[in-house]
């Protein structure tokens, strides 16, 4: 079983690329940063062009306008060669300018950004990498652009994954975080749900049924190989990994109504954490590993609750209408998000837990499956649209939109990735 | 209530079933079973059939037992009186004629609200079911009881319609 999973994902990878997602921004509020973003010198004759690529990365977030940098010449590479003035004419203020150079069978990308108003030197990076590392390497450069400007880490680099439904197949990918190089790590017949990342990113947890019924599986992304990590007498899901990655809070039904237990990452026996008549599920652990947030309808209505992770009482969160389920915490562990129904339409709330202010962030009739950017910048979540699931994310200020549609099918239950570890 | 349950013993008695399993089950004067008041009294009066069915086809295909579904109501998990014949059929061939069998019982959720939460509603109409069936004196060991949750409708409509087609517990046989 383990080997054909991994021959198909390893086939799967070689097939690589499926229809991916495209992201667009629906609505942008506030200022946008005019930023100019300079064709990089040498990078047209490159299989990737990095400047388009750091310039979709930063217009994408909604925070920044880009700049027309057509007519400007010759190309400045050099601090030397910026024309101030031709940037405060055109109302920039920040520009990216630099080159890229082949260096035997590597490319070296250097990049400057400014500070126009100041006339000075804001960042200065090198790299040499590979050419096929050049839309990466792209990335990295939004990430510090991003990060000089706005003050908070940016999260070009990191990745995302989701399930995709076509017919009666079930593809679990793994994406960019801008939608491209989407790769299958995983197909079935089945249903697959709630695929959760480990903390270190190399392994994905999810829910499987190709047993015919959910049982909880630990991927290993690397290697493709697969761990049954929970597969008890009747339902195992909702995985959700602990802050060191060596558990999982999963929700299991083995002693009667759906309860939330902690099982080791590497599979075992099963501890129980919550005793109620009657649901317990979605758990999420605080990113300090100190509680463990959940779904329970122990007191008729689905609602929020929150325990110590350590066992003891769970203290009820919310308490506005009669449907709140699922539960994420943000990667600061002030807030969380989750699932709100009002009327008959399911929509993303946060609170924020010191004063249990709640803020409605989509309008949605079907939305659900929060999960927070690793910078808690934007919450990405499925949106059914046209009876159809697709990708969203609104920031956590509700002003940007974006929409994340794909041909492919159906698109559900996404999960965002933790920023890359090198 | 307990009258229903004596009947099945006494049923699973006469089909020459051993009294073992059914034994277990006999304190039956569950609370959380909450409508009394449909044919539950009578319909395991019919003649057990022992092993009369044998040579005549599959019998889980015929009757009764070849229905497997039991419907709810939105945000609801009590089984409505109208399944109960069928959920009484499938005790009774648990109990009299099938005494090795096992089943699941899989629930499942029309597309409204969360993934997960609903794969746990559904696991509880799977339990409401179960939950009758034990009453009836089919050894708990003997059921299990998982979840579909949203994943797999049968109607793909995004009206009450389809919907109500989704929100049901299927019953199936291991081997199936």
């Amino acid at each position: 079983m383990k080997r054909v999973i991994f021959l198909l994902g390893a086939l799967l990878f070689a097939f690589g690329a499926q229809a991916q997602l495209t992201i667009d921004i629906t609505t942008s509020g506030g200022r946008q940063l005019p930023i100019a973003v300079m064709p990089l010198a040498g990078e047209s004759t490159q299989p990737q062009s990095v400047s388009e690529v750091v310039g979709a990365d930063l217009a994408r977030t909604g925070l920044f306008r880009l700049v027309n940098t057509v007519g400007i010449s010759p190309v400045p590479t050099e601090p030397s060669e910026v024309n101030f003035a031709d940037w405060t004419a055109r109302s920039a203020e920040a520009l990216v300018i630099g080159r890229v150079e082949t260096q035997g069978d590597r490319v070296e990308v250097r990049f400057r950004l400014f500070d126009v108003q100041k006339q000075s030197q804001l960042a200065s990076y090198s790299y040499l990498v590979a050419p096929a590392q050049l839309r990466a390497t792209a990335h990295r450069i939004a990430d510090l652009i991003y990060e000089r400007l706005t003050g908070d880490k940016g999260v070009f680099s990191t990745k995302i994954t989701y399930v995709v439904k076509r017919g009666s197949r079930y593809e679990l990918q793994v994406a960019d975080a801008d939608g491209f190089n989407p790769q299958s790590v995983l197909a079935s017949q089945e249903p697959i749900m709630s695929p959760a990342w480990s903390p270190d990113g190399s392994r994905i947890a999810y829910v499987s049924f190709d047993q015919k019924k959910p049982i909880v599986v630990v991927q290993n992304l690397a290697q493709g190989t697969t761990r049954v990590v929970a597969n008890f007498r009747g339902n195992n899901s909702a995985p959700a990994w602990s802050p060191d990655g060596r558990s999982l809070l999963v929700a299991l039904s083995k002693d009667g109504l759906t309860q939330i237990y902690r099982v080791p990452a590497t599979g075992g026996e099963a501890q129980r954490l919550t005793e109620s008549t009657g649901i317990d599920t979605q758990p999420a652990y605080s990113p300090d590993g100190q509680w463990i947030a959940f779904t329970s309808d122990r007191g008729g209505s689905p609602q929020v609750y929150r325990m110590p992770a350590t066992g003891g009482p769970a203290q009820r969160l919310t308490f506005e209408g009669t449907y709140n389920v699922g539960p994420r915490f943000s990667p600061d562990g002030k807030s969380i998000a989750y699932v709100q129904r009002d009327g008959g339409r399911f929509r993303i709330a946060t609170m924020e837990l010191a004063n249990g202010q709640v803020q409605i962030l989509t309008d949605g009739t079907l939305d659900d499956s929060p999960t927070f950017a690793p910078n808690g910048k934007m919450i990405l979540y499925e949106a059914q649209a046209g009876g159809r699931g697709q990708l969203a994310a609104v920031s956590g200020d509700g002003r940007v939109r974006q929409r994340l549609t794909s041909a492919a099918g159906d698109v559900q239950d996404p999960a965002w990735g933790p920023m890359p570890t090198n | 209530m307990k009258n229903a349950a004596l009947i099945v013993l006494v049923a699973a008695a006469l089909a020459g079933c051993a009294s073992k399993e059914t034994k277990t089950e006999a304190q039956v004067d569950d609370r959380s079973v909450n409508q009394p008041k449909s044919n539950m009294g009578q319909a395991p009066v019919t003649t057990p059939r022992g092993s009369d069915t044998v040579g005549r086809g599959d019998p889980l295909k015929q009757g009764q037992l070849a229905q497997r579904s039991v419907y709810f109501d939105y945000d609801s998990n009590s089984v409505k009186d109208e399944y109960r014949g069928l959920v009484q059929a499938h005790s009774r061939y648990l109990t009299a004629d099938k005494r090795d069998a096992k089943i699941r019982i899989e629930g499942n959720c029309d597309e409204r609200g969360s993934r997960e939460y609903n794969l746990a509603l559904g696991q509880r109409r799977a339990e409401a079911v179960k939950k009758v069936m034990t009453v009836l004196g089919v050894s708990d060991g003997r059921i299990e009881t998982t979840s579909y949750g949203e994943e797999k409708p049968v109607a793909a409509g995004h009206d009450e319609q389809s919907w109500s087609q989704n929100r049901r517990a299927d019953i199936r046989y291991s081997g199936e």
